[in-house]
């Protein structure tokens, strides 16, 4: 199966790890992740002002982009994720956004006279196309390699799961589809109270000693339950919990475990 | 008070103040709560009133993660954090109030950085 897929600035760059691992092993699991043309960042921060247009017309060349490919747009980097499809839903739902949007990129020539969009495209986590796509059996049945014995905490953060009511991606208080996939590759979930908290994200910019006390809050309440490491699909979550915190627990992208668990590393 | 400042405020924040009870669970989840000079509930309970100077001049706008646990807890559908990002707008937009300068980056740069952190946080700091 293929997916129209937008990796992000990060993924480039510093987070080159979760991009290469994710189509690695998607290649191995039958899954064709097509990298749309063009595309560019998405801001990283949904903007919430009701009068922002602008800030939000990446995400809506990237939605129309994939709509003409196969109306689907894979994301895994977890900013990703949460500013596109907040970003879509607007496009579906907010008359005043999606008549300016269209409006602009009428008017800079990206969309031709009469050709619109209006939030058609699904946006599909890397997750998500793991649970529903290739299922988390025929997953476990791929696996070469079983992380036996590897007690492993999710770390979900914030974008994936909140708002709820617009990501629609989880139970926002009691997540399980990272569980799932811990399950899936053989190893052993660990659940803790901190697995939604945010971990301090930009604010470590200016502030490293704030977000060294959010980190670190998240890394004690994992080991107080006994994981051996971490798994996130968000660079900044990456970042902050394996340099702003005391550096006790192993932080890993997601995707690297699914690689490993693979045979493919 | 400035009651035109707070109804522009209201307005880009897209939620509506007046619904709030005050049950304080918005600043009960805040992960922020101690860097906020000015709480998530204090914010929605000042501009339901009307009164924007305190929260012009609040360090919180600079500390709020846009993490929406606040909004996600809020049992009257009221959204804390669109009314700081309101405010925090309010702010960057005028001339020459933006808080992060291009030159002093560097200093603050840590060569892992991951690219999401620097564009997220020139958004939030910057117009």
């Amino acid at each position: 199966m293929k997916f129209s897929y937008y990796p992000g600035c990060t993924l480039k760059t510093q987070g080159k790890d979760l991009d290469i691992y994710a189509r690695k092993s998607a290649e191995a699991l039958g899954i064709d992740m097509e990298e749309i043309e063009n595309w560019q960042c998405c801001g990283a921060v949904y903007p919430q002002a009701k009068d922002e247009i602008a800030r939000k017309l990446s995400a809506v060349r990237a939605l129309d982009s994939a709509k003409k490919q196969d109306g689907k747009l894979l994301t895994l980097c977890s900013a990703c994720y949460n500013v596109i499809k907040r970003v879509n839903n607007d496009m579906k739902n907010d008359e005043n956004i999606n008549l300016k949007a269209n409006n602009y990129l009428k008017a800079t020539g990206y969309l031709a006279e009469g050709d619109e969009y209006n939030g058609e495209t699904e946006v599909i986590h890397y997750l998500e196309m793991l649970r529903d796509t290739v299922g988390w059996a025929n997953l476990k049945a791929k696996v070469v390699n079983p992380l036996k014995g590897v007690k492993i905490g999710a770390y979900y953060g914030c974008l994936l799961l909140r708002p709820s009511s617009v990501l629609q991606f989880d139970n926002p208080e009691n997540p399980t589809i990272l569980e799932d996939f811990i399950k899936a590759i053989g190893a052993t979930p660990v659940v803790y109270a901190m697995r939604n908290e945010c971990c301090g994200a930009y604010v470590s910019l200016k502030d490293k000693e704030v977000v060294k006390k959010t980190a670190n809050r998240i890394v004690n309440n994992a080991k107080a339950n006994g994981a051996d490491m971490l798994i996130t699909a968000c660079p900044a979550c990456w970042y902050n919990l394996n340099h702003n915190s005391d550096g006790s627990l192993p932080v890993k992208y997601l995707t690297e475990l699914l690689a490993q668990a693979l045979g493919l590393i | 008070m400035n009651n035109e400042q707070a109804k522009i405020i209201s307005e880009l924040s897209g939620t509506n103040a007046k619904q709030c009870m005050k049950c304080g669970k918005c600043s009960g989840r805040c992960p922020m709560f101690d860097s906020m000079d000015i709480k998530p509930h204090q914010f929605v309970s000042l501009i339901a009133k009307g009164q924007t100077d305190k929260l012009l001049e609040s360090k919180s706008i600079w500390y709020c993660l846009s993490c929406m646990a606040c909004v996600e807890r809020c049992p009257r559908g009221v959204a804390p954090a669109a009314v700081i990002e309101a405010v925090r707008e309010s702010v960057i937009r005028v001339q020459g109030q933006n808080q992060l300068k291009a030159e002093e980056v560097p200093q603050f740069v840590d060569p892992e950085f991951p690219q999401q952190i620097l564009v997220s946080a020139f958004r939030k700091y910057n117009r």
